[in-house]
């Protein structure tokens, strides 16, 4: 499998990183040497064997569904690039 | 008076309780390293003198009590993928400009409850992504190793290059590192210093920046064996907040490191003998088998079939998750924004520009190999392959295995701008060869200095050990370590 021109696009829109003109033809080689490289995992006999889930054998802990930490909105926002009254702000949405 | 920053960690500990000097004095005497050599060697980010002093005074006050914790007054470089409450914490990228969280992550809380002194934050390939530390917004580190007769700028490694050459260049006692495919061991391998990745689970990942969630582990980067197994059994320990960390005591690892390697049996795996490996790293590897041998070890010819296909697994798995991760990035919560004509303009403009070369394109990997039509063919067939690189280690453990040992890189250091590597995204992934199958199974791993290359540049070993059994590998890395006799510190030219 390898990727073209167009595909490039449509990755650097699903991960929403603007891709340039310019810069698609050395991402698309980039991306074939690495595709490339992984391509061997295909000869591996795989038959029976399961997707690792949990590296280590784990079952995932259980809490009380209740509220644990929060009430400090202004600490959420303190690192905002825009915020007002405790909400961040984006570009309008909804016309 | 010597020079405190030459001090092991647990010298300077001796030192402090003798009241031989103080905290204040050692933390002095490191932020004058920091400040002469950090133009140099570009290994902190951030320095917080002001605050590292007053920590030290607070651990003074403790000391003049005769009381404190494991570390105290003990001056540590944090790398810049922790948070670390109202300090600089960007994981060295451009997109997290500014940002200083309103949290401590649960490894540093644990430094500084047992009295550890924080210099500064520590220089690291951006999100961790890399081998080199070349791909940090804040400029390469540059190693405080040289090859003889040579002024050529070499690497420390990375991803925890920082950590690495900062430890190296006694510029902090010891420091935290991360290691998701290598990036604690190789870099420790390049700079004659001793890392551990300890078993997945071990240390909380809770307030560290998030890179491949299923493979992170944090660990310690130090100058001795000693050294590094103290650092471990502070930064160890359930965390409830991390819901993959482990519930398990925390063994005293240094009360280990004297335990010898007598009547343990030591794995020597066939596919670690790559093709067209360097023959003075395969001597390193049968020197440090010979010494293993003489203290009583058992050497005994293993095999891990699954070997050759860990690291094109780990390039999807780990693109995979860094995808999700680093989607948090969006210009609205933290860092850096780029204005456009609409959010979603803004989203991408934003990621374009915040985000570097390297963390773009594993970005872009991860989210082809996760899209729809693509899936099972990639991302589930890797972690097919992982069940079995995993089993492969179970095989020779259950055989009677207790450890296994190999070579921690496949060379010594390269030059910063290694122009086959910047050709070929591959080749400089292929440094993690002999490091990356132990996170891919999620065991511990240390890399330990063994000998040094014809140019005198550091060569490391890499023990690797059974699921929480660091113990073990801070025994055997003690053997080698002692063994070696060497003196592994670099010439200072900065």
């Amino acid at each position: 499998m390898s990727v073209d021109a167009a595909t490039v696009k449509r990755i650097g829109r699903l991960a929403r990183i603007r891709i340039e003109d310019n810069e698609v033809a050395t991402y698309q080689d980039e991306l074939n040497t690495i595709l490339g490289f992984v391509e061997q995992l295909s000869e591996v006999d795989v038959t029976g064997v399961e997707p690792m889930t949990s590296v280590t054998p784990m079952v995932l802990r259980r809490r009380d569904d209740v509220v644990t930490d929060g009430g400090y909105p202004e600490r959420i926002v303190a690192n905002a690039p825009l915020s007002e009254d405790n909400f961040f702000m984006v570009p309008k949405v909804i016309e | 008076m010597t020079d405190l920053t030459k001090l092991s960690l647990v010298e300077a500990r001796k030192g402090l309780a003798a009241k031989s000097f103080s905290s204040t004095e050692l933390t002095g005497a490191y932020l004058s390293a920091i400040e002469a050599a950090n133009p140099a060697l570009n290994a902190y980010v951030a320095v917080t003198g002001e605050q590292a002093l007053s920590m030290a005074k607070a651990s003074d006050a403790k000391l003049a009590q005769g009381e404190g914790g494991a570390l105290e007054g003990i001056p540590l470089g944090i790398k810049d993928l922790f948070g670390t409450k109202g300090v600089h914490t960007q994981a060295a990228s451009h997109i997290l400009d500014g940002f200083k969280p309103e949290y401590e992550s649960t490894v540093t809380s644990n430094l500084w409850r047992d009295g550890a002194v924080m210099l500064g934050k520590l220089n690291m390939d951006e999100f961790a992504m890399g081998s080199s530390n070349e791909t940090s917004f804040y400029g390469p580190v540059i190693s405080p190793f040289r090859a003889e007769s040579s002024n050529a700028n070499l690497v420390p490694g990375g991803s925890s290059g920082g950590s690495a050459a900062a430890v190296s260049a006694w510029l902090c006692a010891a420091a935290t590192a991360t290691d998701t495919g290598g990036s604690i061991r190789q870099p420790a391998a390049f700079t004659g210093t001793v890392g551990i990745k300890p078993t997945y689970g071990r240390c909380s990942r809770w307030g560290v920046v998030a890179f491949a969630s299923s493979l992170d582990q944090a660990g310690p980067i130090a100058r001795t064996v000693e050294d590094a197994a103290v650092m471990m059994t502070s930064m160890s320990g359930f965390d409830p907040k991390d819901s993959t960390s482990a519930q398990l005591a925390v063994p005293d690892f240094a009360a280990a490191v004297e335990r010898g390697v007598k009547g343990l049996t030591i794995g020597v795996p066939r596919e670690y003998r790559m093709d067209g490996m360097p023959a003075e790293i395969e001597k390193l590897w049968q020197q440090g088998l010979d010494w293993l041998r003489a203290e009583g070890a058992t050497v005994r010819d293993i095999s891990l079939p699954h070997t050759k296909y860990a690291l094109p697994a780990y390039y999807i798995v780990a693109p995979a998750e860094a995808s999700s991760n680093l989607a948090r990035y969006d210009g609205v919560k933290y860092g850096l924004r780029v204005s456009g004509k609409d959010i979603t303009d803004m989203y991408e403009l934003t990621r374009a520009a915040g985000f570097g070369r390297e963390v773009k394109r594993r970005i872009m990997i991860g989210t082809y190999v996760l899209s729809a039509g693509y899936f099972d063919a990639y991302y589930v067939q890797a972690q097919k392959v992982r069940t079995l690189i995993k089993k492969d280690f179970e095989d020779a453990f259950n055989a009677g295995v207790d450890a296994i040992l190999t070579p921690a890189t496949p060379s010594a250091a390269f030059g910063i701008g290694d122009e086959a590597m910047a050709a070929d995204p591959v080749k400089m992934y292929l440094n993690d060869v002999f490091t990356v199958t132990v996170n891919m199974a999620g065991l511990p791993g240390i890399a330990v200095p063994a000998g040094k290359d014809g140019q005198g540049l550091p060569l490391g070993l890499q023990l690797i050990g059974k699921p929480f059994d660091e113990e073990t590998l801070f025994a055997a890395a003690r053997v080698i370590e002692r063994s070696a006799n060497m003196d592994f510190s670099p010439k200072p030219w900065w």
